[in-house]
Parts: structure tokens; C-alpha cells; sequence
């Protein structure tokens, strides 16, 4: 479904990933694990065009997605759940959700998904009138999943959504992935949560230094000597 | 009691119109993160389009709108995608840069204007432009009173599109998180042109709704942009509602000091508030986030 092929992407002079390839096969848990600094986000930035490869192609259903600009890539039903939220923190948490939902079917089917995402998340419908900014760590979590949820996507990429959460809240953001991508949505995931993620992903890679490392399903990370050692602390 | 009410009304009505000016600016403001330095001479061409709809072609100020609004928001559409973004793509070219820029285009449309027009004094003499009416005691100009109700209706349609659209909203999204923005599938670039074309065609009605009781003249633009700069960042700190509230701001400590002071004060004063904001608020340039 998705296909990143050998790309090369620099900030400026500083060259930070390295012939980066792997897939994301439809339905899939993918996970994409590494320290920080090793270029996870570069990696999915990259995909969502807000940066350019200098070399290599990203293919999703067999379309360039590095020729598009970044505002094309959500309609192609590719969302990217950013780092850190990414809240618009002076809008209501209603007004969020319905960014997520500015196009095509996604604008249509409005009214529907926004009472889906409110199923999914109560607590949202609660606050819906309370502004982005406001709201504790876990919501704010919940509020990004849920206007990523919004435009309908077929792709879904999060870039560490457990970080700063209390571990009963990552049980739940982690849950709520296995549970979209239940729902029929592929799911990539940036996490340094290596232990968890590598139990719920269906596979894995390992990105070192801006480069590929490792793949393999995951219990084959899980078992690997280098992956035990270096992110498990085995 | 009675000139402090008249006062109070002078103001008041002045600061509608200055409410528009300012949101044009806090709107820029927010999207771009730039001051736009051109504000008032963009509102000095909606007037110059005004003088030319009544004196050649016989059209009413407030019919002239439907005009110089148009026509501004070209104007600045044009002026967003073919000088300031083109900056933008530069990427050793500091945001400063295009704040020149702006400085640049208000020189130019000055210049361009003192070509058409000369430096003459040019006015708009209505059937209505000095009647008044009363109420109690209290005499309101029919002109500036029209202009205020229309400077109010269009700031209520500002506040609706900006809080009950899509496009409105996105224009804040823009303003508060630009790659979160880009992410929910907004053209951020798109978003610039349109908010600076909104932008100018809000001044240019200021502009058209003034002409009926103001004279017009090519450098009237410096001291409109200074007015605009000041509104902006009194509200400022930030809001479209701040925008508002600068406005009326401005318009009373106007009317206070033309009545109090001297009326020869009442740029003056504009420019000591300006001086006294940079220093007590300079926090006052926070990015524009809120409505
Ligand atoms: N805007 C930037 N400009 C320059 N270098 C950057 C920028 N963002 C990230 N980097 C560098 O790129 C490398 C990869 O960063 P990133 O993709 O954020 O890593 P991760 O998400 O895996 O923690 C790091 O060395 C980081 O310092
Ligand atoms: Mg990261």
C-alpha cells in the first residue's frame, strides 16, 4: 500500500536519512522503532510531502506522493498524527475535529464521523466546547487521533502518540490503534515504546542513524539479539 | 457633560471604522507573521477608487464599495502571490524581508497615485457629507454614522466567517500551527493570498466609507499605516476581537485629544500611544491565534 523506496532527505547541507526503504501492506501494523535523533519523524514528514526526498520515491496505491504538495497528501487518504499533537490549542476541541475534515467524502460525511470519533472517545463529547489548549495530555492525545480519524484515512501514521503519557494512558492510546486498525485502517507507528509496539505490530523496522537497520516481523525483533540489547535493555 | 458625550460619540464612531482597519492588519498579521507596512497606502487606493467612481463616473461612496473592495482584493491577492511569497521560497531571506517588501509597495502605490492625481487635495462632496442629526443634544454626522453601521456589519460577517466556515477556519488554523495546517490538507499558500486580498479589501472599505467626510492626498497612507500599526498592536496582542477594541481605543484617545488637547493633536496622539505601547507592551507582537 505503501512503498518508500531508497530516499535520501537533508535539512539544508545536513544529510539525515540514508536509503531508507519498507513498506506498509494494506491492514497492516507497521512500526518503525529507533532512538531519538535516528530520523523516525524526518521519515514520516517526508511522507506527508513537508519535506522532499533528494533522492527516491514514495509510492501509496502506486501514486508519487513526493511529487505532491503537503496539502494533497491527507486527500489522498494518508493522515499524519504529528508529534506533540500539533493542536490547533485557540480552537474548540469540536473546531479540531472538523479540520480534520475540510475535503471531499471526508467533508460530506461530516456529521457521521464526528458522532463515530465521539463514540470513540467520550471524553471528547464532553469537552467539545472546551478550547484544544485546555485539555490534559491523554485528551489532547485522544483529540489528535480523533481529528486524524475525521478524514476518513486509509493510512494512518503516528509519530510517537505515547509520549509523556502515564502508562495506563498509553494502554489506551495503544489499544485505540489496535482498535482503528480493527476498523479496517492501516496503521504506521513511530514509537520508542519499543516493547509494547513490537507485541502489537504485525512488523517491524529499525532505523539507526538515518538508515534501515533491521526488519522483520515482530517477534523476530523481539528474539533479536541486537534489538534485546539496544532497545530492551535485555 | 455635553461635549464629553460628543466626544464619547465622535469617538466611538471613528474607532468602527478604525476596528475595520485594524482587522485587516491582525489578519495579515496572523497568517503571515509579518506587519504589513502597506496597510494604509492599500487604503489610500480604495479611496482614490472611490474619488474616481463619484467624480467621473457619478457613484455614490457607499455604491463604490462594491468597487474598490473587489478591486483591493485583487490588488492584494496579487501583491501576496507575486512579491511576498516569492520571498518566502528564498529560504536565506529572514521574515523581515518581506516586511520591506512591504514598505516598498507602499512607496510605490504612493508615488503611483501622486503620478495619476498629484499631490492636490481631493475630496467628495455628497449631498449628505455634512448633514447631521440629533439626538438629545448630542449631533451625529449622517455620513460617519452610516459608515460606523457599515464598518459594524462587516466586522459581524468577519467574525462569522472566520468562526462558522471552513475557509475562516482554516484561515485561523493557519495562524496557530501552520504544518499542522498543511497536515489537515489546508493550502497554506492559498490561505496567505486570499487573507492578504481580505485584508485589503477590508481597509479599502474604511477607506470608501471615509471618503464622504475626510480629504484625500497621496501620502495619506504613512499616517493610516501608523494608525493601523498602533490599533494592532493595542488589541493585540492579537485577537480580531483585540483588532476591535484597538480600534475603538484609538478612535476615543483621538476624539479625547482633539476635543481636550488641540485638534492639530490628534495625529500626535495616535503616535505617543504608539511610542508608549512599544514600550510598555512589546509583548504585544505575540503571534495571532485567537479570533
Ligand atoms: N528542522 C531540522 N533542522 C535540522 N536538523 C534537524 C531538524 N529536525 C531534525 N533534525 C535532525 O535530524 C535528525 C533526525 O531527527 P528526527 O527525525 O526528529 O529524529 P527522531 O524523530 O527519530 O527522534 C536528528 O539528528 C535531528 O537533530
Ligand atoms: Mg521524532
Amino acid at each position: 500500500m505503501l512503498e518508500v523506496k531508497e530516499i535520501d532527505v537533508f535539512y539544508g547541507d545536513l544529510q539525515v536519512l540514508w536509503d531508507v526503504t519498507f513498506e506498509v501492506r494494506r491492514r497492516e501494523i507497521v512500526v518503525l522503532i529507533g532512538a531519538n535523533g535516528a530520523g523516525k519523524s524526518t521519515t514520516i514528514r517526508t511522507i506527508s510531502s513537508l519535506l522532499n526526498p533528494r533522492r527516491g520515491t514514495i509510492l501509496f496505491q502506486g501514486e508519487r506522493l513526493d511529487l505532491l504538495p503537503p496539502h494533497g497528501i491527507i486527500e489522498r487518504g494518508v493522515v499524519h498524527v504529528p508529534e506533540g499533537r500539533r493542536l490547533f490549542s485557540e480552537m474548540s476541541v469540536e473546531e479540531n475535529l472538523v479540520m480534520g475534515s475540510l475535503y471531499g467524502e471526508a467533508k460530506t460525511k461530516r456529521r457521521d464521523t464526528l458522532r463515530h470519533v465521539y463514540e470513540l472517545f467520550p471524553r471528547l463529547l464532553e469537552r467539545r466546547k472546551q478550547m484544544a489548549g485546555t485539555l490534559s495530555g491523554g485528551e489532547q492525545q485522544m483529540l489528535a487521533i480523533g481529528r486524524g480519524l475525521m478524514s476518513l484515512p486509509h493510512l494512518m501514521m503516528f509519530d510517537e502518540p505515547s509520549l509523556g503519557l502515564a502508562p495506563i494512558l498509553v494502554q489506551e492510546i495503544f489499544g485505540m490503534i489496535r482498535r482503528i486498525n480493527g476498523e479496517g485502517v492501516t496503521i504506521l507507528l513511530v514509537e520508542q515504546n519499543v516493547h509494547q509496539t513490537l507485541a502489537m505490530c504485525d512488523r517491524a523496522y529499525a532505523l539507526e542513524n538515518g538508515r534501515i537497520v533491521l526488519s522483520g516481523t515482530g517477534e523476530e525483533l523481539s528474539a533479536n539479539e541486537h534489538v534485546r540489547e539496544a532497545y530492551l535493555g535485555i | 457633560m455635553e461635549v464629553f458625550l460628543q466626544t464619547l460619540v465622535a469617538g466611538i464612531l471613528k474607532g468602527g471604522l478604525y476596528g475595520l482597519i485594524g482587522i485587516g492588519m491582525t489578519l495579515i498579521m496572523g497568517v503571515m507573521g509579518i506587519i504589513n507596512l502597506a496597510h494604509g497606502q492599500l487604503m489610500m487606493v480604495g479611496m482614490y477608487i472611490t474619488f474616481v467612481c463619484f467624480h467621473y463616473l457619478g457613484i455614490d461612496p457607499y455604491f463604490a464599495l462594491l468597487v474598490s473592495m473587489p478591486a483591493l482584493f485583487l490588488l492584494g491577492v496579487a501583491i501576496q502571490k507575486y512579491t511576498l511569497n516569492p520571498l518566502i521560497e528564498v529560504e536565506s531571506i529572514l521574515p523581515e524581508n518581506q516586511v520591506l517588501m512591504t514598505v516598498g509597495i507602499g512607496m510605490v502605490l504612493t508615488e503611483v497615485a501622486r503620478f495619476i492625481f498629484s499631490s492636490d487635495y481631493k475630496s467628495v462632496q455628497t449631498s449628505y457629507s455634512s448633514s447631521s442629526f440629533f439626538i438629545g443634544e448630542i449631533s451625529f454626522s449622517l455620513a460617519l454614522t452610516i459608515a460606523f453601521f457599515i464598518a459594524v456589519a462587516f466586522t459581524l460577517f468577519m467574525f462569522w466567517f472566520l468562526l462558522r466556515t471552513d475557509l475562516g477556519r482554516s484561515i485561523r488554523a493557519t495562524a496557530q500551527d501552520k504544518d499542522a495546517a498543511l497536515l489537515m490538507g489546508v493550502n497554506a499558500q492559498r490561505i496567505t493570498i486570499l487573507t492578504f486580498g481580505i485584508g485589503s479589501a477590508l481597509v479599502a472599505a474604511a477607506g470608501t466609507l471615509l471618503m464622504p467626510i475626510y480629504y484625500l492626498f497621496p501620502d495619506i497612507g504613512g499616517p493610516f499605516t501608523r494608525k493601523a500599526f498602533v490599533i494592532t498592536i493595542l488589541g493585540g496582542l492579537g485577537s480580531t476581537v483585540g483588532a476591535i477594541f484597538g480600534g475603538l481605543t484609538l478612535g476615543l484617545a483621538e476624539a479625547f485629544g482633539a476635543t481636550y488637547i488641540g485638534m492639530a493633536f490628534d495625529d500626535m496622539i495616535g503616535l505617543v500611544i504608539f511610542i508608549l505601547v512599544l514600550i510598555f507592551l512589546p509583548s504585544g507582537f505575540k503571534r495571532i491565534t485567537k479570533v
